[in-house]
């Protein structure tokens, strides 16, 4: 009797995380930006299923997009589109990368709080950096130095901000180059001669955001696109999401995950 | 039976002296292996030379000049105000202090170093960079400076601890001697103690020089990582460590920027290799 019970005992040991990981579980690397997203949709439709197991890990886009490429996860985020190299790369062995469009997201330029600059065109936030503004006099502002932050180079935000701002232009050498949203933000808030760019949903009370070409950064404007710097965020996935991948994305674009996306500071999708 | 044991004991400590050896030629391997390859896309001497880095550009600059003299200035500030402090605390510790005060201010000063490098970044980014705009007015507060201070204080109990070791090994009856020749408390300790305890000293200093150099993460969180050769040290740089670690994580495994990332490791691990071997050979004269 006794052996059996320890044999039944052993037996649920190890069977029971076998079991468990067999199918129940997505695993989900990629862009920082979409990170929140991700743990927060995740949180709650793990609490409304409990028997699905999502473990989710930022990286970075490039990150996402190598990590389906590679088959070691089941969503690759990015906060950019799949490069046309990726695409080519990812078809050679045999991957087929799938994009699902999750949320909007604009990239606020941001100044400091005291900065009566209210108004700036795409052109000057351009010149600024790449070198050519260098004082705030010169876009209507106070007579101070420009300190201008930017994000690591291989960074998602920075990759978006490169392509619709700076059209590959080269930013300034002098730039702060600094590793997140949140070092960006907080950096601005004690920096008065600041400018900078995040995510809208990292936006907070202590820093200004600045109207480009006249137009304010707002879920409505983002989300129409008229906004110049908007742009979408993605889950990828290998082929057209199937099974649990499928279930959980389909969550997120539902009106319930939806109302999280918003809640984490994005734009729901149309 | 005796025997046996003896020999057991040798050859497991012999076995765990091979291992360390061989993960150290399995990572200076890899490093060689990942980083050369650069070399393939940028000649040795533009890699070296030149001061532009745009990794992610199209065409992109593989130049790592910038990088290096970020690392180099930043740990020369560290160093500028580490030695002062350290040495004189140390000085202060084994030299002047009573017994009472040794046993408060040396475990305090040992603390310093116990602290994780990145709680010194967070300070440095919360506290230290605002004060800095606002006394120096200065434009901002990630630069050089804010960073070698920080790294600064990081170094302090390096050097503190170990020359005060190398200090209190220096024997009693040079101290008294040199009392008794009528030398002050002062001239004893510049003329005579800190003399004979010198390669201890400067042991210290280079063991400070590679704790600054190597440092990441304060680097990350106050340096400003701007890749330029710096003007002023109220500028912002990008030293190699900040550079590795930043990009390190989003750069496609086996693209040149992967390999120039493993390039700068490689000069970063000469310039530490080399600061060994100093140190090395100032300890092996001294047994001497």
């Amino acid at each position: 009797m006794k052996k059996i019970v320890i044999l039944l005992t052993l037996f649920a040991l190890i069977a029971v995380p076998v079991l468990a990981k067999k199918g129940n579980k997505i695993t989900i690397a990629g862009s920082t930006t979409v990170l929140p997203i991700a743990q927060a949709t995740a949180e709650v439709f793990m609490n409304n299923n409990p028997e699905i197991n999502i473990s989710v890990r930022g990286g970075g886009s490039s990150v996402g997009i190598a990590a389906i490429m590679a088959g070691t996860v089941d969503i690759g985020n990015a906060s950019r589109h799949i490069k046309a190299k990726e695409l080519a790369s990812a078809r050679e062995q045999g991957i087929n990368p799938y994009e699902n469009i999750v949320a909007n997201d604009g990239i606020v330029i941001v100044i400091h709080k005291d900065n009566n600059v209210k108004d700036l065109t795409l052109e000057q936030v351009k010149d600024i950096y790449t070198g050519k503004i260098s004082n705030w006099k010169e876009v209507g502002g106070p007579a101070m130095p420009i300190v201008v932050i930017s994000r690591d180079v291989s960074s998602g935000t920075f990759e978006v901000f490169n392509k619709i701002v700076l059209n590959n232009a080269k930013c300034i050498d002098g730039a702060l180059m600094l590793a997140s949203n949140n070092a960006v933000v907080s950096t601005i808030a004690t920096t008065p001669g600041a400018i900078g760019y995040a995510g809208l949903g990292y936006l907070n009370e202590t820093v200004n955001a600045v109207k480009i070409n006249g137009i304010m950064p707002s879920k409505a404007t983002i989300q129409s696109l008229q906004y110049p710097i908007a742009r979408t965020l993605h889950m990828y996935t290998n082929g057209a999401p199937r099974g649990l991948a499928k279930r959980y994305i389909d969550f997120i674009l539902s009106a319930e995950g939806q109302k999280i996306v918003e809640e984490q500071g994005f734009i729901s999708v149309e | 039976m005796n025997k046996f044991k003896e020999r057991m004991f040798k050859g497991i400590t012999y076995t765990a002296s091979l291992f360390t050896i061989i993960v150290l030629f399995g990572i200076i391997a890899t490093l060689f292996s990942e980083g050369l390859p650069i070399l393939k896309h940028v000649n040795i001497k533009d890699f070296l030379t030149s001061p532009n880095w745009h990794p992610t550009h199209f065409p992109p600059d593989f130049g790592i000049l910038s990088l290096i003299v970020g690392s180099l200035v930043v740990t020369a500030g560290a160093l500028i105000i580490a030695i002062p402090l350290g040495l004189g605390s140390a000085i202060y510790i084994s030299e002047i202090a009573g017994p009472r005060a040794k046993e408060i201010i040396k475990p305090i000063i040992e603390l310093l170093a116990g602290i994780p490098s990145v709680v010194y970044g967070l300070f440095g980014m919360a506290f230290l960079s605002p004060f800095l705009i606002k006394a120096f007015g200065i434009p901002s507060g990630l630069n050089a400076f804010s960073a070698s201070i920080v790294l600064g204080v990081m170094v302090v109990p390096i050097i503190s601890s170990m020359s005060e070791d190398a200090i209190s090994t220096v024997p009693r009856n040079l101290r008294e001697a040199s009392f008794a020749l009528g030398a002050t408390k002062w001239e004893t300790i510049v003329q005579i103690v800190l003399p004979a305890a010198r390669s201890g000293v400067i042991g210290s200093i280079m063991l400070g020089f590679g704790r600054a150099i190597g440092e990441t993460m304060v680097v990350i969180m106050i340096a400003g990582g701007a890749a330029q050769i710096p003007k002023s040290i109220f500028q912002p740089v990008r030293p190699m460590t900040a550079a590795i670690a930043s990009e390190m994580g989003e750069t496609v495994i086996g693209s040149p920027h992967f390999h120039a990332l493993f390039g700068i490791a490689i000069i970063l691990f000469i310039i530490t290799f080399i600061t060994n071997i100093i140190t090395e050979f100032i300890f092996l004269k001294k047994r001497k």
